[in-house]
């Protein structure tokens, strides 16, 4: 008559819960990819013609608004989750014999998919625009891994971020740096461009080589050592997120 | 003597050095309803997390549908259902939603006609499709109860299931506890209204400043109390003197003009009062019969009104 629960299944069931909430609030993926496009519009065609990028802008900037896509979706998760913690549902979960870790993971999951579908919208637009990259079928490949990866590393940190925030005003806002990084890294002007301090901010910052790595797998020009750096930050979010997600979950809840 | 759906003993519980719970002892026989009285922050809310394992005791032993809450927690989890105090719903699922998400989680089969069940069964057929976000508070509460019904569990807690509802919302709750209680399930009240206990409750735990001040059947916590009483209320205090000196062993209020006269509240004694009165053209304005309710019960236990705690 029934069949037994499972972590896997819990997780399932949470992530069809989660898409089922996107579904019924499109605007959040249109949020995700309207900033983006109106940044596109802003760089590509009124600012963009005063940078030396060494190459067409829009090819240029392409990379840094692909990630800039997944970074603008992150809001909505972060204030979701906190809303699950503070309107009492979280503790019919937990009354439940249910895997608590399955009403995270349907989070991350969702907000992954989430940015994925971003990013195809904004490439598209992108195409519409001029945006010609000479990536091979691995090329592609890498990107999509890539954006997977910061994708589910990004998502684990703003779990995380939505379980510690007090309210659902403020998880919204923890997500801000995540998204006021991308403007200060190499996605729209070469880093060596940039003014000391705010030079070496960029290098170090994870979101250059990130964006630096999507760069080379859509142009071609990828270099291991930078794609290294950018799957450990990736890693390393996903990683401290988990953490810290877990670790908030345990207390709070 | 029937089997304990519930057995607590010794149960602690502290937050920082504010002591909520501070060595309570009671057990729950399966198929009853047990209702835990108490004012707000007395700890009935905190009994109800430890018992359904969203809170670990400091000390003392919890035992749920035969297994420990802290060994067998997965056993117990599967065997209960908790309707909390705030409406726990998916706002932006459906009532349908909510429901099938439920199911899933239970993996209770089959998903649409045990939904469509519950839908009918608390009157949310019209707003099945609708967000639970635009339902009213008694709707939600069905909800909320109807999701916590899914699977059938043996065990049910409600935590003060009808605060804030209005009184045919609170009578609806009623009527379902008590078809739940026919079909053999047993439940776990905690409410602030004495008069929910007294229509509900097989055996109340009257809580007070985190101790069980009192336990028994509503009867047996009236017979606790003193007091059947005639009230009359005259229109002067000559009236009131005359009918004093009248009636010993009366207790008068000389703001109220009111005189209690203790009497076993039969027709026949009662009628010999009145016509004492009258012998002496004594003419009461109003006059009432009291039995002792759960108020003077929980009065006369805790020394303060049922509806606040002054201790916190």
């Amino acid at each position: 008559m029934s069949t037994l629960p499972t972590p896997l299944g819990d997780a399932a069931i949470m992530l069809r819960r989660n898409v089922r909430h996107t579904l019924r609030n499109p605007v959040t993926v249109f949020q995700a990819v309207l900033f983006p496009i109106v940044i596109m519009f802003m760089f590509v065609y009124v600012l963009g013609g005063g940078f030396d990028v060494g190459g067409r802008y829009v090819d240029y900037a392409m990379p840094g608004l692909i990630v800039m896509a997944v970074s603008y979706g992150l809001g909505p998760t972060a204030t979701a989750v906190n809303g699950d913690m503070t309107k009492g549902i979280i503790n019919r979960f937990r009354a439940m014999d249910v895997s608590h870790g399955a009403v995270l993971a349907g989070h991350v999951v969702a907000t992954t998919v989430r940015g994925l579908i971003a990013d195809a919208a904004i490439v598209g637009v992108g195409f519409a625009m001029g945006f010609r990259p000479h990536a091979g079928v691995l090329g592609w490949l890498g990107a999509i891994g890539l954006m997977l990866l910061l994708g589910f590393g990004a998502s684990w940190l703003t779990v995380a971020m939505g379980l510690a925030s007090k309210t659902a005003e403020s998880a919204g806002m923890a997500t801000v740096p995540l998204i006021m990084l991308p403007f200060l890294s190499s996605a729209f002007v070469p880093a060596h461009t940039m003014g000391a301090g705010v030079r070496q901010f960029a290098e170090y910052q994870p979101f250059t080589p990130i964006i630096e790595t999507l760069r080379g797998l859509l142009t071609g020009t990828a270099s291991t050592g930078t794609a290294l750096t950018a799957v450990a930050w990736c890693v390393g979010f996903a990683v401290v997120g988990y953490a810290w997600a877990v670790a908030t979950f345990r207390k709070r809840a | 003597m029937r089997n304990s759906a519930i057995a607590v003993s010794g149960l602690r519980k502290a937050y920082g050095d504010r002591v909520v719970l501070d060595g309570i002892d009671f057990e729950v026989a399966e198929g009853s309803v047990f209702s835990m009285l108490g004012p707000n922050g007395a700890g009935k809310t905190t009994t109800v997390n430890v018992l359904t394992t969203l809170a670990k005791a400091d000390a003392g032993t919890v035992r749920v549908a035969g297994h420990d809450v802290v060994t067998g927690t997965r056993r117990v989890r599967s065997a209960i259902g908790v309707t909390g105090q705030f409406a726990a719903v998916d706002e932006i699922l459906s009532g349908r939603e909510n429901l099938r998400l439920m199911a899933d989680l239970r993996r209770v089969r089959p998903v649409d006609r045990v939904v469509a069940r519950l839908l009918e069964r608390f009157d949310l057929g019209g707003a099945a499709d609708k967000p639970a976000a635009e339902y009213s508070g008694g709707m939600r509460r069905k909800l909320d109860l109807a999701m916590t019904l899914v699977g059938d569990p043996r065990i049910i807690f409600l935590d003060e299931p009808t605060t804030g509802l209005d009184p045919r919302s609170r009578r609806t709750m009623w009527e379902i506890v008590r078809e739940l209680v026919a079909d053999g399930t047993t439940i776990f009240l905690t409410t602030q209204y004495l008069e929910e206990a007294d229509q509900l409750a097989d055996r109340i735990a009257v809580l007070h400043r985190g101790r069980i001040a009192a336990h028994g059947t509503p009867a047996e916590l009236k017979r606790q109390v003193p007091g059947t009483h005639v009230r009359f209320r005259f229109a002067t205090p000559q009236d009131l003197d005359a009918a004093a000196l009248l009636l010993a062993g009366s207790t008068r209020d000389d703001q109220e003009l009111t005189l209690r006269v203790p009497g076993d509240g039969r027709s026949r004694s009662v009628r010999a009062l009145l016509d004492r009165l009258d012998d002496h053209a004594i003419d009461a304005e109003e006059f009432s019969v009291h039995t002792p309710d759960l108020d003077d019960v929980f009065f006369a236990l805790t020394g303060h009104a049922s509806t606040e705690d002054p201790a916190r």
